[in-house]
């Protein structure tokens, strides 16, 4: 018997094998080996690869150290985004370790933003959850919370600890069941290698005729390319979380279930390799 | 909470109905007459029609009601005829009842009204005393009146047997018509009446007080109204020191008439002896030249209306004013003069029903009502809307503000085809009106709609930029958003705030409003989200309805602003004022309101009626849809691409040591036994294999000396929360502890310190356990003496032959809820029963009470109450000179004391456990086990003795019973069934796994009547409803085996088996009757596969011999043991109980979970019992479990031999997750030994 709480749980525990390896570039007095991690798929880079830093650093002359940036294949990868969006965006149907290519000069100032400490993704988390929180109760939730509670899902993040988070992240989810759903659903929807960064508008979890909305209703509004017509090939994956769910999927219960911990729906879009 | 019925009567004379659950009101389902008053109550409503006559309209039960008539036929012994009915001339009827006195032949019973019809023939009942008497049902005696027996013996002159038949009441959900009255003093045409005092007494059950006042101004009360004759006898009239004019009746004994002279008469002396009352008092009203018109009270409170201060009247006009039928123009014209102001009595309770003071309510109205928890209604003067008394609770009976009744009549959304426009604007019309004359409001309402239409404008411009700032959050680029973003926002809706508060001050301006208009609060909630304003602030009340206009556009969103923006505002001005009800008279004594009862009769809706979900168990998770099973498919197999070959890699976030601390007490171990201050601490880990683990650490100091003591997670059995009001304590078992019956015994200063380190423990046990989410389908459930609910999960060799996992091994975990029995089949289906009778399902959720987060599920959790008494003792001693008196001997007992003597418990002091509320006060209770005279006394010839219900000269002490009653509100995955009050239940223990098969329900309900469910599936636990099972006397216990063998037993003690039971014919035939062991009374059944078990009061087992298929009834009785409390049989035949008394190595416990050792196909009573968790365990069932011991594992799935007997499905156990549980168990056990 499976319970919805085991899909939290399988969202949370979600790894990616990585391998992170020094990029040509670097200066170094030996050569680096390549270093290897499991990364929270829920996660942020900055939050999980002081280790890799740690191990680079040990083969480079302190002078030659900047701020630490990722790459892969060719592309620098937003640390403000979670990594299992950035994996599913850039690197899925590839095979694994993924491979990262990790910089430590030549900062890419036009596509990223600085991320000197982790006090930076905690501002961007925080802000990103209550964003959320405006479009789901129009703020009421995170606002009653109390410091100690913003903290401890930060917190609960940053340790990966799922009980910890999930024991505050749950007032998140809640909503009065006459209402049958949050008021809008948070969703971001991305392609790679678009010039806009993504897809948001205000979306409502059931229909004005009172039927649920279901993930299909919300591609056909937002991005109709990536709903296959029945007698045409499939063009697109939508991929949450490293799966594609039915389009049948109702979008509320994907917000409660599929969300990162910044309580958005990150969906990808991946154009499927024409033959 | 079942939904209950608030009924009303609009000018016109229909009768609607409003259910608390509804958003409607429901025309009654007979249409055919037109009433001016209701009086209802929960099971029934009364009511005066335009003929002026009275009739009852019963609600359907799913039990009928059915009354045994019962007649004795009585003969003497002669040497010429033997035995006939040629009797002495000194002696009794041939034909008579029970005492001999009054004259009953059988042809001379006829049916009381059309209402009723016969359901049988006469036959003759073959039972005494439990025993089956010969054919015939001849019982024997040496003369009336005498002993009687079943046995025939020389000296037996006279026989008699007893005749029964029994009468159906024909007549639910209808009006059927009170007969009028043929003999004795003729009423009348009626005008008023009253319903009430359930409570006073419950002998006989369902007894009613029903009183009526006749238009000459007589009170008349009606005899003999109970469950089993809910129409009552006769009309017997009760004199008054003046004409009454109305009258009203509450739940106790508060009962009040109001005289045409305007004061106000409460009857005295009512009680249980006496439900009629002795006596009159009277109380001025509040002002000598405005008497009362109407008056209503309720346990607590009383409620009135005067007489109109500004014109005075003649308050005859009144009886006709409000009798619509009849003068319809007329009423109209005189709402104006029968306008009347509301007053509270202060002070009114049982004890003293006159009340101490008037309180002037501020407000006009036609009538008040009180309702069931002394909840407040009435009729507002000038526009006939109902208004609720918002806020009224035990602690301020007053209530805090009026609130609009704003539901629409059914017919009305039939007729507008759920034009959800018209009905926006009859809510707002409700809304609006409050006290304005109509013409002012129209022109506010032209004001008020082009504003807020600016308004609307303003929302969608604010939402927009709310909008744009949702969709470029890194605007500001260093990801610091929340400081830009939150104010931004905060401002926005600030924004909206201003816009909402400009409209009821212009409203203020055109009108005379007084209030002052709130201050909105800088939250957004309030002004977005109430809908309902409360009646005072006439400000608030606009915003509120204006808005919930727009909402109802939208049935899904009615909370949002943004729908303002598209609602079309003129459209009021089209209103035809036809459409509202105009009331004329409410009654809301069958509806349950309590303060946290959420109620949609506030805003106006549209579209579909929301009501019906309520009444249906949502479907529970465990039923997948194919895209959930899709998505659950998926992350299977994304973990194992992305995880199985990469496990050697490192975790980029290490998995510390996790410590929680305390402080607690702790009970210590050895001498000297008492409460030491100690530090605890919970290290939990995880291991290489992603397992987590625990260890439990007690710091204590002993003779200066610090020294702990520790438990490991994986080895904790139980945590048992032990709620009293001294200490906040709970108790930890492992499989030692529990064989020494000497659990660690903690307690913590506050009791929400002691849930959090239950909840946190618990979770740590379950983690080492690897158990999660709901509990299996074979899960073993038990309930401690406190209602607490735990279940465990059985392991295949629980059962086995040879070397069964010891019982005191097994893991419980607690489960939300508050239970007295659980029953459960290896289906899923699991059933409860609490302390108040009513029935829950399970819903297959988890966690829920004081488990929070993670270790509970979310959707299928509910609020589940629960009632119990809390029962003390007053003793007394007689001595010569005063008699019994409160003057006990020096090393008597307390003169207030619990039931042992030990425990001092004084009304005043005692307290109810810990969570639980009190919800009556103190009353005697009459229905103490033994009996009580007439004032509640049992006697005895010394403390502590054996207490009789009757005094004789060698009793030199007495006691007597006080109860009150308290409740409890909790969660947990328990869904009401309701309505039929329970006593017993039992499933099926093993039925095919078919998921659309029925599994079989038996019940035995509250009143002894037996019952079965149709229509449970694993689908629908809860089934359809309720077939009633006719028997000849109350039952206490029934059990459904194996092959549908039921088995019940009688209230008198005596066991009976049911005939032809089976899936085809789901009520079986007849009932066998079969007499218990000799001279014991059985009060408890329980049937395995083919086993059956009962028990007897005197607490022992017994074993029902020579059972075969051709002959089910079996034999004999066997004696299996003695020291048991109940017992459970399962589909294994395997047996469990709960024991009395088990001594451990170190203390002695009570209330035991045992286990029946060596039980084998040929040895079915097994050989020695095995002890598990205890004391303090009330019931288990083992039903669930029908994994049996295999040798082999790999068969497992298929090894279900005994189930597939002839005729009979076999049964697949969900086993893999059991076996699975069982060798991590042994191994970590075997670990935390060694460690």
């Amino acid at each position: 018997m499976t319970d919805d709480r085991d899909v939290l749980r399988d969202v949370w525990f979600g790894r990616i094998p990585t391998c992170f390896t020094l990029s040509q570039d670097e200066i170094t007095e030996r050569e680096a080996e390549p270093y290897y991690l499991l990364l929270p798929r829920v996660s942020y880079l900055m939050l999980v690869t002081d280790k890799a830093k740690k191990h680079f650093q040990k083969v480079m002359r302190q002078e030659d150290v900047g701020e630490m940036w990722f790459e892969y294949e060719g592309v620098p990868l937003k640390w403000h985004y979670p990594i299992g969006l950035l994996f599913d965006l850039h690197a899925s149907n590839t095979a694994l370790p993924w491979n990262i290519i990790v910089h430590f000069k030549n900062f890419p100032e036009s596509e990223l933003l600085h991320c000197l400490t982790k006090d930076a993704v905690e501002a961007h988390f925080m802000s990103c959850i209550k964003e959320a929180d405006a479009l789901k109760h129009k703020s009421q939730v995170i606002n009653e919370m109390q410091k100690k509670d913003h903290k401890q899902l930060w917190m609960g993040l940053q340790n990966d600890k799922f009980d910890q988070f999930w024991a505050i992240n749950r007032k998140l989810m809640e909503y009065p069941t006459e209402e049958g759903g949050f008021r809008y659903i948070p969703f971001r929807i991305y392609q790679p290698l678009n010039e806009r960064p993504f897809i948001q508008k205000l979306f409502r979890p059931i229909s004005s005729e009172g039927h649920p909305h279901n993930l299909g209703d919300l591609l056909k509004e937002m991005f109709p390319a990536a709903v296959t017509p029945e007698d045409m090939e499939k063009q697109y994956q939508v991929v949450i979380h490293g799966i594609e769910p039915m389009l049948e999927t109702p979008v509320q219960w994907l917000s409660e279930h599929l969300s990162y911990p910044d309580n958005f729906l990150h969906i990808s879009i991946i154009p499927l390799p024409r033959d | 909470m079942p939904s209950s019925l608030l009924w009303a009567v609009d000018v016109h004379g229909r009768v609607y109905s409003l259910s608390t659950a509804g958003q409607y009101w429901e025309l009654c389902k007979d249409e055919s007459l037109q009433f001016k008053r209701l009086a209802a109550v929960k099971q029934c409503c009364w009511g005066i029609a335009c003929d002026h006559q009275i009739y009852v309209y019963v609600h359907s039960s799913e039990v009928p009601i059915h009354y045994q008539e019962e007649t004795y036929e009585n003969q003497r012994w002669n040497p010429v005829d033997g035995f006939s009915d040629r009797l002495l001339p000194s002696d009794r009827w041939q034909w008579s009842d029970v005492t001999g006195l009054i004259h009953q032949p059988l042809n001379e019973f006829k049916l009381a009204s059309p209402q009723w019809e016969w359901e049988s023939d006469w036959y003759v009942d073959e039972n005494i005393g439990g025993e089956p008497t010969e054919k015939g049902g001849w019982t024997y005696a040496i003369d009336f009146p005498a002993t009687y027996t079943k046995d025939k013996r020389w000296n037996s002159c006279v026989r008699r047997r007893r005749w029964i038949r029994y009468r159906r009441y024909n007549a639910c959900d209808m009006w059927a018509k009170i007969p009028l009255q043929e003999t004795g003093p003729l009423p009348d045409p009626f005008n008023d009446i009253a319903v009430g005092g359930w409570e006073i007494t419950d002998e006989p059950l369902g007894h009613l007080s029903v009183w009526a006042v006749t238009v000459q101004g007589k009170v008349f009360y009606r005899e003999n109204i109970n469950d089993q004759n809910p129409e009552g006898s006769i009309w017997t009239e009760i004199q008054t020191p003046g004409e009454v004019v109305q009258i009203t009746c509450g739940p106790g004994d508060l009962l009040c008439a109001v005289l045409w002279e305007g004061q106000l008469i409460v009857r005295d002396g009512i009680n249980r002896e006496n439900p009629k009352g002795s006596s009159w008092k009277i109380v001025e009203p509040p002002n000598s030249e405005n008497g009362l018109v109407q008056v209503s009270v309720g346990v607590n409170v009383l409620w009135a209306i005067t007489r109109d201060r500004r014109r005075g009247r003649n308050p005859r006009l009144n009886g006709n004013a409000l009798c619509p039928p009849f003068c319809m123009n007329f009423a109209l014209v005189s709402f104006k003069c029968t306008s009347s102001e509301v007053w509270f009595r202060r002070g009114v309770c049982s004890e003293n029903p006159v009340g101490t003071g008037w309180i002037c309510m501020n407000i006009e109205m036609v009538m008040v009502n009180v309702g069931l928890n002394d909840q407040v209604w009435g009729i507002g003067y000038e526009d006939r809307n109902i208004y609720f008394r918002h806020g009224v609770t035990p602690t301020e009976y007053s209530g805090k503000a009026w609130k609009i009744i704003v539901a629409s009549r059914e017919h009305d959304r039939a007729s507008r085809t759920g034009s959800a426009t018209s009905l926006a604007s009859a809510g707002c019309f409700f809304g609006d009106e409050v006290r304005l004359p109509s013409q002012v409001s129209i022109s506010s309402e032209v004001d008020f709609s082009s504003e807020m239409d600016k308004l609307a404008k303003k929302t969608e411009n604010i939402l927009e930029t709310i909008g744009e700032r949702a969709s470029c959050p890194h605007a500001s680029g260093d990801g610091d958003g929340d400081v830009a973003s939150s104010p931004d926002i905060e401002k926005k809706c600030a924004d909206v705030a201003n816009v909402f508060e400009t409209i009821p001050l212009m409203g203020a301006s055109s009108e005379k409003w007084v209030q002052p208009v709130a201050e909105p609060s800088v939250s957004q909630a309030p002004y977005l989200t109430d809908q309902g304003g409360p009646l005072q602030d006439g400000a608030e009340l606009i915003i509120a309805h204006s808005i919930s206009n727009t909402m109802s556009s939208d049935p899904a969103e009615t909370s949002s602003v943004s729908s303002v923006g598209t609602y079309p505002f003129g459209i009021e001005e089209h209103y035809v004022s036809d459409e509202r009800p105009l009331w004329a008279w409410l009654s809301g004594g069958g509806c349950e309101v309590e303060a946290h009862t959420q109620l949609n009769w506030f805003t106006a809706q549209s579209g579909q009626p929301f009501s019906q979900l309520s009444f249906s168990m949502p479907i529970s998770c465990t039923q997948q849809t194919v895209w959930r099973k899709q998505i659950i498919h998926q992350l299977t197999e994304r973990s194992k691409r992305e995880l199985e070959d990469f496990k050697h890699y490192e975790q980029a976030v290490e998995q510390s040591v996790w410590i929680k601390k305390g402080a607690m007490q702790w009970w210590r171990d050895g001498k000297p036994y008492k409460w030491i201050d100690v530090r605890v601490a919970l290290e939990q880990f995880t291991g290489n294999d992603g397992k987590r683990d625990g260890i439990f650490f007690i710091y204590y100091t002993f003779n200066d000396e610090k020294k702990y003591l520790h438990v490991f997670s994986n080895e904790i059995t139980i945590l048992v929360p032990i709620a009293n009001e001294t200490k906040h304590s709970f108790a930890i078992y492992t499989p030692e502890r529990t064989k020494q019956r000497w659990p660690i015994r903690l307690a913590t200063t506050t009791e929400q310190e002691m849930y959090d380190w239950l909840a946190v423990l618990s979770l740590a046990c379950c983690d080492s356990r690897d158990l999660h989410g709901p509990p299996s389908n074979q899960a073993l459930w038990s309930v401690t003496c406190k209602g607490d609910i735990f279940v465990s999960e059985p392991t295949p060799n629980l059962e086995a032959a040879q070397h069964p996992l010891p019982s005191d091994q097994l893991y419980w975990r607690q489960i939300g809820g508050h239970l007295r029995i659980i029953e459960s089949n290896s289906q899923g289906i699991v059933w409860g029963i609490g302390y108040d009778h009513t029935a829950w399902v399970y819903t297959g959720g988890y966690g829920g009470g004081f488990f929070q987060g993670l270790a509970s599920s979310t959707d299928n959790i509910y609020t589940q109450a629960d009632v119990m008494c809390v029962y003390i003792y007053e003793n007394q001693r007689w001595n010569p000179v005063t008699g019994y008196s409160s003057r006990g001997l020096p090393t008597d007992r307390y003169m207030w004391s619990d039931a042992s003597g030990l425990q001092e418990c004084t009304k005043a002091h005692t307290k109810p456990p810990p969570q639980w509320t009190w919800v009556s006060d103190w009353y005697i209770d009459f229905n103490a086990p033994g009996g009580t005279d007439r004032e509640g006394w049992q006697y005895a010839a010394d403390f502590p003795a054996s207490y009789h219900g009757y005094k004789t000269i060698k009793d030199f002490v007495r006691r007597r019973r006080w109860a009150r009653k308290c409740k409890i509100v909790t969660t947990g995955p328990w869904f009401e069934v309701g309505p039929v009050a329970l006593r017993d239940i039992s499933l099926i223990p093993c039925v095919s796994q078919k998921a659309d098969d029925a599994s079989a329900l038996w019940a035995i309900s509250s009143k002894g009547d037996v019952l079965c469910r149709l229509g449970i599936t694993k689908q629908n636990a809860l089934g359809l409803s309720w077939l009633h099972i006719g028997t000849d006397q109350p039952f206490a216990s029934v059990s459904i085996g194996g092959y549908y063998q039921v088995w019940a037993i009688a209230r008198d003690g005596a066991a009976f088996y049911r005939g032809s039971v089976s899936p085809q014919n789901p009520t079986g035939d007849c009932w066998y009757h079969i007499p218990p062991p000799s001279k014991q009374k059985l009060i408890q059944v329980s049937v395995g596969q083919t086993s059956v078990y009962t028990v007897d009061e005197n607490g022992n087992l017994w074993f029902r011999q020579g059972i075969s298929p051709s002959y089910p009834q079996g034999s004999c009785w066997q004696h299996v043991s003695t020291n048991v409390r109940k017992v459970s049989v399962g589909p294994l035949d395997q047996v469990w109980i709960v024991a009395d008394k088990v001594q451990g190595s170190h203390s002695l416990s009570c209330g035991t979970v045992c286990h029946r050792m060596g039980v084998q196909p040929r040895e079915p009573i097994g050989s020695g019992w095995d002890y598990g968790i205890g004391g303090g365990w009330d019931h288990i069932t083992i039903r669930a479990n029908s994994m049996e011991t295999s040798h082999n594992p790999v068969s497992m799935a298929s090894d279900n031999a005994p189930m597939n007997l002839p005729n009979q499905d076999g049964t697949v156990g969900d086993n893999s997750r059991g076996n699975l549980i069982v060798s991590e168990q042994q191994e970590l056990n075997g670990h935390a030994v060694n460690c």
